[in-house]
């Protein structure tokens, strides 16, 4: 604190407004601090996993932040598994399952939030009651009827699997969007002769772009993410990179230095993916927070 | 028209009947990740050569999730698998609900006979023959050499429990970061249950009675709950309950612990140079003995079977053959060292001085393959098979209760007195709903 501030402070008429400009300031620095912390708190694992994956066997369980690096667990990795054909699976699912839940999301989702009807909340917190089951608990009748529908191993068994996975999510978060739109401009775009998939496309969609693309993201990265299904259900052709990171871990024998390795070459993909696209992400999921 | 259309018919007739006679037979196999498994993949690209017709795919995952993978292709008999790995408990029990294909018509190169009989009595039902052994393992203990040099402690090739505590009290230096002996704590039938059901039995225990009642409130595990948590706490290594087998082969490797009881798999890890900071300093005894005489010993195989939903199970049983074959063993010798190969299953490999020069931990493995009997486990009867197990399905829910009761006396939140009370309430419940307590 300068000498001046001081005496500003010491002053009685001037020392509220200043106290007040103080205060905030305190809490910028403060919030600042708790955001790096958390940052840092989260990013950790992943901090801890890169290094890991450059260390020897030996050394991975080594606190050292210092060592020579080497890339034979990559060299080990890439010899043992075929990385690009998980890679390409987990795309696959990915892209395939988030593009199944917007065909069924934005219709569902437009009925809910322009023409609700005395059922649609019920409607919502049931869609979301789904999501607190265990997936355990419903693993052997989807097994079963996986192995009827012969989809055991498939990407479309996945694609199908991870759709019903996260319909009410893309669901609720559509709902929210559309219900930022007011319902006076689509009114306003039929009046003018607007087919209801001209209505979609040409003013919904534009409109509540930012929160759909967030929404495809978030999709996408719970798909890439998700291991109980995918381990349970794929075995050789369709298993995604979940799979290729379970390969690696092991109850007997040094295996943390290629566990590594092999879980930062499944995570870089999404990773970069959302560092490119993390404004979109942050201005999609604020959408209409603040009004 | 039609006439035009014929040749083309016949044609794609002669390309279709030519592919399926030249059609590969796939064998998907499922495997644990350990580094056995991760040779086997690398040299079976050798088979596939030998066998153009057959094409291996390989599921390699972690042991719990290779158990539920398995577990629940076999019993929807899905036929995901042409192969699967099982552990010697599993064997019996899916052979029994008709799940796994019987091993027959082995060809004379193979010789069963050389494959140890008690994992082969381990792998059979019914007189029958259900897994082959890939490999096997035993309970050993390993201990530091230098340190009980240093303080003039020997190691009796066949110890005590209390020869145990001893060298253990003495060597503990816990300023020093020295534990006197490191011992599984983190709970889970496969983790803390296998050590301890081998220390149990070592002391009399038994899980029940001839009428299938559970004999866990006694006092034989009253004093074996008592030697384990009272050696843990005393020269353990703090937050013992999170220790499982590779926790505790890091701290041993790392020279923090100089005794450590658990399989003899640790041993070839510890031995190498590249692996383990100890690698010149460790030495190996038998399991330790308490009352019964071959109490410290268990008896573990991984096996491979082949599933009754086999879409080709005589291409699987043709890998498998090869896979637990003497010449694969050699193969891996020749490949990365005759220390390295997959041990315990055959005898010739312990007649093989090749082997047993550079495996120090040899002899030691033999002698505890030898004196294990599952057929026989304890002092007194029991109604069941297995030795750090109980042969029933229901014994992965008994043995993991009673795991988390034991490991909740050791990190303070019960006594053993209450766990084990506990226990033998959960043990006779399972096995009362399982049908086996009338």
């Amino acid at each position: 604190m300068s000498s001046h501030s001081f005496w500003y402070a010491s002053s009685p008429t001037i020392s509220k407004p200043l106290a007040n400009v103080e205060d905030s300031r305190l809490k910028t620095w403060l919030i600042g601090i708790a955001g790096w912390l958390i940052a840092l708190i989260v990013f950790f694992p992943i901090f801890w996993i890169a290094i890991t994956a450059f260390k020897t066997e030996q050394g991975a369980y080594s606190p050292d932040l210092i060592f020579k690096p080497t890339l034979e667990s990559f060299r080990e990795v890439f010899a043992r598994s075929n990385y690009k054909a998980y890679l390409l699976n987990s795309i696959y699912v990915s892209l395939g399952s988030t593009l199944l839940c917007f065909l069924i999301a934005i219709p569902a989702a437009y009925r809910m939030a322009f023409f609700p009807t005395p059922k649609t909340a019920g409607t919502l917190v049931w869609m979301m009651s789904t999501k607190m089951m265990p997936a355990v608990g419903v693993l052997l009748p989807v097994y079963l009827l996986f192995r009827t529908a012969g989809l055991l191993d498939s990407v479309w068994g996945l694609i199908f699997i991870y759709t019903l996975l996260n319909l009410p999510i893309a669901v609720w978060m559509t709902f929210t969007y559309f219900c930022e739109v007011p319902g006076a401009i689509l009114e306003a775009a039929r009046v003018d002769g607007a087919s209801l998939m001209g209505e979609l496309r040409d003013v919904l969609a534009p409109m509540s772009l930012p929160g759909i693309s967030s929404t495809a993201l978030l999709l996408i990265i719970l798909s890439w993410n998700e291991a109980f299904w995918s381990i349970n259900l794929t075995s050789a052709k369709a298993a995604p990179l979940t799979v290729f990171i379970a390969s690696y871990s092991s109850p007997e024998g040094l295996f943390w230095a290629k566990l590594s390795a092999a879980s930062l070459l499944a995570v870089a993909p999404i990773m970069v993916m959302g560092w490119l696209s993390q404004k979109q992400l942050v201005s999609g999921l604020t959408f209409g927070a603040v009004k | 028209m039609i006439k035009r259309l014929l040749p083309i018919a016949f044609l794609t007739g002669c390309l279709l009947s030519a592919s399926s006679a030249f059609a590969q037979k796939t064998v998907t196999i499922a495997a644990v990740n350990n580094p056995q498994m991760i040779e086997l993949k690398k040299l079976s690209s050798k088979f596939e050569t030998e066998n153009p017709d057959i094409k291996l795919n390989w599921v390699i995952v972690e042991e719990n999730v290779l158990r539920q993978r398995v577990t629940t292709d076999l019993t929807t008999g899905s036929g995901q698998f042409d192969l699967v790995f099982i552990g010697i408990y599993e064997a019996p029990i899916f052979a029994k609900r008709g799940f796994l294909k019987e091993i027959s018509n082995l060809p004379a190169a193979f010789d069963v006979d050389d494959v140890f009989k008690s994992l082969r009595d381990g792998a059979s039902y019914q007189g029958k023959l259900y897994a082959m052994p890939f490999y096997g393992e035993s309970c050993m203990t390993m201990y530091r050499k230098d340190l009980f040099d240093a303080k003039g402690l020997t190691m009796a090739d066949k110890p005590t429990y209390e020869d145990i505590k001893k060298a253990a009290d003495t060597l503990t230096d816990k300023s020093k970061g020295m534990y006197g002996i490191t011992l599984r704590g983190k709970p889970g039938w496969g983790e803390n249950m296998a050590f301890i059901d081998a220390l149990a039995i070592s002391m009399g225990c038994t899980w029940f009675d001839m009428q299938w009642k559970a004999t866990l409130d006694t006092p034989e595990w009253r004093k074996t709950l008592n030697y384990y948590v009272d050696i843990m706490k005393k020269d353990g290594p703090p937050g013992a309950t999170t220790n499982g087998f590779n926790e505790n082969l890091t701290l041993f490797a790392s020279g923090k612990a100089a005794i450590w009881i658990d399989s003899t798999a640790g041993a070839g890890t510890l031995f190498d140079k590249s692996q383990s900071q100890v690698a010149d300093k460790v030495a190996f005894a038998q399991a330790p003995v308490g009352v019964a005489p071959n109490g410290g010993n268990w008896l573990w195989s991984w096996d491979f079977a082949i599933p009754k939903a086999s879409k080709n199970p005589d291409a699987a049983q043709k890998f498998a053959a090869w896979a637990c074959s003497k010449e694969y063993i050699k193969m891996v010798a020749d490949d990365t060292g005759w220390a390295t190969v997959p041990p315990g299953t055959r005898k010739s490999l312990y007649d093989n001085e090749a082997y047993t020069k550079v495996a120090p931990f040899a002899k030691v493995t033999l002698a505890a393959m030898a004196a294990a009997d599952p057929n026989n486990p304890t002092v007194k009867p029991v109604p069941y098979t297995g030795l750090q197990y109980v042969g029933i399905p229901e014994f992965q829910s008994i043995g993991t209760t009673v795991g988390q009761n034991i490991a909740g006396v050791l990190a303070g939140s019960s006594t053993v007195e209450q766990a084990l009370k506990a226990s033998e309430a959960a043990a006779n419940r399972a096995v009362k709903q399982g049908g086996y307590q009338k």
